[in-house]
């Protein structure tokens, strides 16, 4: 067989056995940003996923001596209470990431629901959401956010909640705006046309329409869910001691940083690797979507718009 | 736009008036009781009805927010229920402390921001735009106290011990007498709000230098530097006064960690000190200074994106998302 006949036959091979969403896969690991995104977020995924079950002794348990060095038995040293820190390290991560995948799956849910609605039904319905979201985006939420975890104490829904309730807002701005692009489509005011209601038109038109923004925002979202419930770990108002959390570690081995380096840099490197993991993924995603004008791609003033003015802003 | 405007301020004190009910909510209403709160497991009927009748709380709910209002409004803050001391008092050095902290961090970060941020749209797409354009994705995904940690790893512990790793000085000298504990968090601030402002200054600079008029002055031969000085760089700051303003409203909520991390006396950790003894009046003073500041830098850049930007005269802000 000719090398032109094999490149042919193994080109035909991969245009009928490679499904269509495979090859979206393969052209959007093709950038560098994503394979770096996917690479690092997977990493600490692992670390959270299988931690608990390869960690050598239990995370409160006190084995050693306060910040003892590292040795064989303790790879990374002790930490201020003698435990070992690999694991706690390893069995540190559960609670933040799955309050931070909770409070932000909750606040886009709430967020697209609010969007959708005042971009698709407009006039009175979306002056009142957005008025209302206007005020709401007023509020100094971080602070609030302290204040009520502080007095009301640290219940991991009323966490999920608030950071939920910070989150919807944001969403819902950047979705409505797609929402009201969508709504103008011929398909939209032909199935207005035709007479389906309100809400089919918005599950089955306007929702498969709006999934790139969403994920955009969905992404940048979680970095900033990771952020907030790890800060509020560090300042101690998550869980309480003995609890093993990545965030509360820093806070209590940061005096010992000179002894036993290791209970804070790693800790706050699986905090980092984390957060840009998941800002590289998101970031590779919303340009691979535009660049590729894929259905329900955001447009480029949603990404420009998100990038400048989301996050902690 | 005098209404659009207008419309913003009402909008403003609507939001600060409703911040106020929730923080009263919060802290005096929600928990059950803040008497309990305050004595914790010690308390018995008589402390707790003596700190009742001391904190009003035997009035009905309306009554007291409107004594409590009334009271912060003309400047009775009340007093610390740690040390009896005045409120006031209290905060007073804290504000400037914060104040200080903050005050560098513009001077430095914002000029530095701008000019890297000129400079990257000047390179779009050579080595240093690409460099720049992840260091600002990694520094925009971390949280705050990440950097300021890596900071104290590297410069104040493990890696060099150039820098004091906390900034604590005794209380009521100024932070000022010791000028090298300010660095590490001045750094930390200025590395967090780098991105957003550098983000936006490179983003306009880019469309104004793409723009017709841009392309007709270095047609006419002028030299680049007054190009990007005289012609750019006016058409490009103006969108950028609203980011600062924003990243400064977002800094009177991200100072709360840095300081807490460097022990430094500014308002963000007197809030946690008070939050751990439950110090209500000092918690609730805080938050609504914090709060308010926030609000107005917020509406601020508002009103100065609907003054530079002719779109955003006409219309609600949102619907020229």
């Amino acid at each position: 067989m000719s090398a032109a006949a094999r490149s042919a036959a193994r080109s035909a091979w991969t245009v009928r056995s490679v499904p269509a969403w495979m090859r979206g896969a393969r052209a959007f690991f093709a950038r560098g940003g994503a394979i770096w995104g996917a690479a690092l977020t997977a990493a600490v995924l692992l670390v959270v996923a299988i931690g608990p079950f390869v960690a050598h002794y239990s995370p409160i348990d006190f084995v050693g001596a306060p910040f003892e060095s590292p040795s064989l038995d303790m790879p990374l040293g002790a930490d201020i209470m003698g435990r070992d820190v690999l694991s706690r390290v390893l069995s540190g991560g559960t609670v933040i990431l799955s309050l931070s995948a909770l409070a932000t799956v909750l606040g886009v849910a709430l967020g697209g629901l609010l969007g959708i609605s005042a971009g698709y039904l407009k006039g009175a319905a979306d002056d009142l959401i957005m008025r209302t979201l206007d005020v709401l985006l007023a509020f100094p939420q971080t602070i609030l956010a302290l204040l009520f975890v502080s007095v009301l104490g640290s219940s991991f829904l009323l966490i999920a909640l608030l950071v939920a309730a910070i989150h919807a807002p944001q969403v819902a701005r950047v979705i409505r705006a797609a929402a009201l692009r969508v709504a103008g489509e011929d398909f939209v005011e032909y199935a207005k046309g035709i007479g389906i209601p309100p809400l089919k038109i918005m599950v089955r038109e306007i929702v498969p329409n709006v999934i790139g923004p969403l994920l955009v925002e969905g992404g940048l979202r979680f970095t900033y869910s990771i952020a907030l419930i790890a800060g509020l770990s560090f300042l101690g108002l998550a869980q309480d001691p003995p609890a093993a959390n990545w965030g509360l570690m820093l806070n209590e081995n940061r005096i010992g940083l000179t002894q036993n380096p290791w209970a804070v840099v790693v800790p706050v490197a699986l905090i980092a690797i984390l957060t840009v993991g998941v800002n590289l993924l998101t970031d590779a995603y919303g340009s691979w979507a535009v660049q590729g004008n894929r259905p329900g791609a955001p447009q480029p003033a949603d990404i420009k718009a998100a990038e400048i003015l989301d996050g902690p802003l | 736009m005098a209404i659009l405007i207008l419309r913003r301020l009402a909008l403003g004190f609507l939001t600060i008036f409703m911040v106020s009910v929730l923080v009263f909510a919060a802290t005096e209403v929600l928990p059950g009781d803040a008497a309990r709160a305050v004595l914790g497991r010690g308390a018995n009927a008589t402390t707790l009805a003596a700190l009742r009748r001391q904190l009003h709380l035997d009035a009905p709910v309306p009554v007291r927010y409107e004594r409590w209002l009334g009271d912060l409004l003309t400047g009775h803050l009340g007093v610390s229920l740690v040390n009896g001391e005045p409120v006031a008092a209290l905060i007073g050095p804290r504000i400037v402390n914060s104040a200080v902290l903050l005050g560098l961090t513009g001077l430095i970060g914002i000029p530095l921001s701008i000019a890297v941020g000129i400079l990257a749209a000047l390179k779009r797409d050579q080595r240093l735009d690409r460099v720049l354009s992840i260091v600002t994705l990694v520094l925009a995904g971390v949280p705050e106290f990440v950097v300021g940690i890596g900071l104290i790893v590297v410069f104040a512990t493990v890696v060099v011990q150039w820098l004091p790793p906390v900034s604590m000085v005794a209380p009521g000298t100024s932070v000022l007498s010791k000028p090298q504990i300010l660095v590490l968090p001045v750094a930390t601030l200025v590395l967090v709000i780098f991105p957003y402002v550098f983000r936006m200054t490179r983003v306009t600079m880019i469309d104004v230098l793409d723009s017709d008029y841009m392309e007709m002055a270095s047609l006419k031969g002028l030299p680049r530097s007054r190009l990007v000085l005289v012609h750019a760089l006016p058409n490009a700051v103006s969108p950028t006064i609203q980011v600062v303003a924003l990243t400064f409203a977002y800094l009177a909520g991200g100072t709360v960690m840095i300081e807490y991390l460097f022990g430094y006396a500014g308002l963000g950790q007197g809030l946690m000190d008070a939050i751990e003894v439950r110090d209500i009046p000092m918690i609730q003073a805080i938050v609504l200074l914090l709060a308010s500041v926030y609000v107005i830098l917020n509406v601020a850049a508002d009103v100065a994106s609907i003054l530079v930007t002719p779109r955003l005269r006409r219309g609600r802000s949102w619907q020229a998302a």
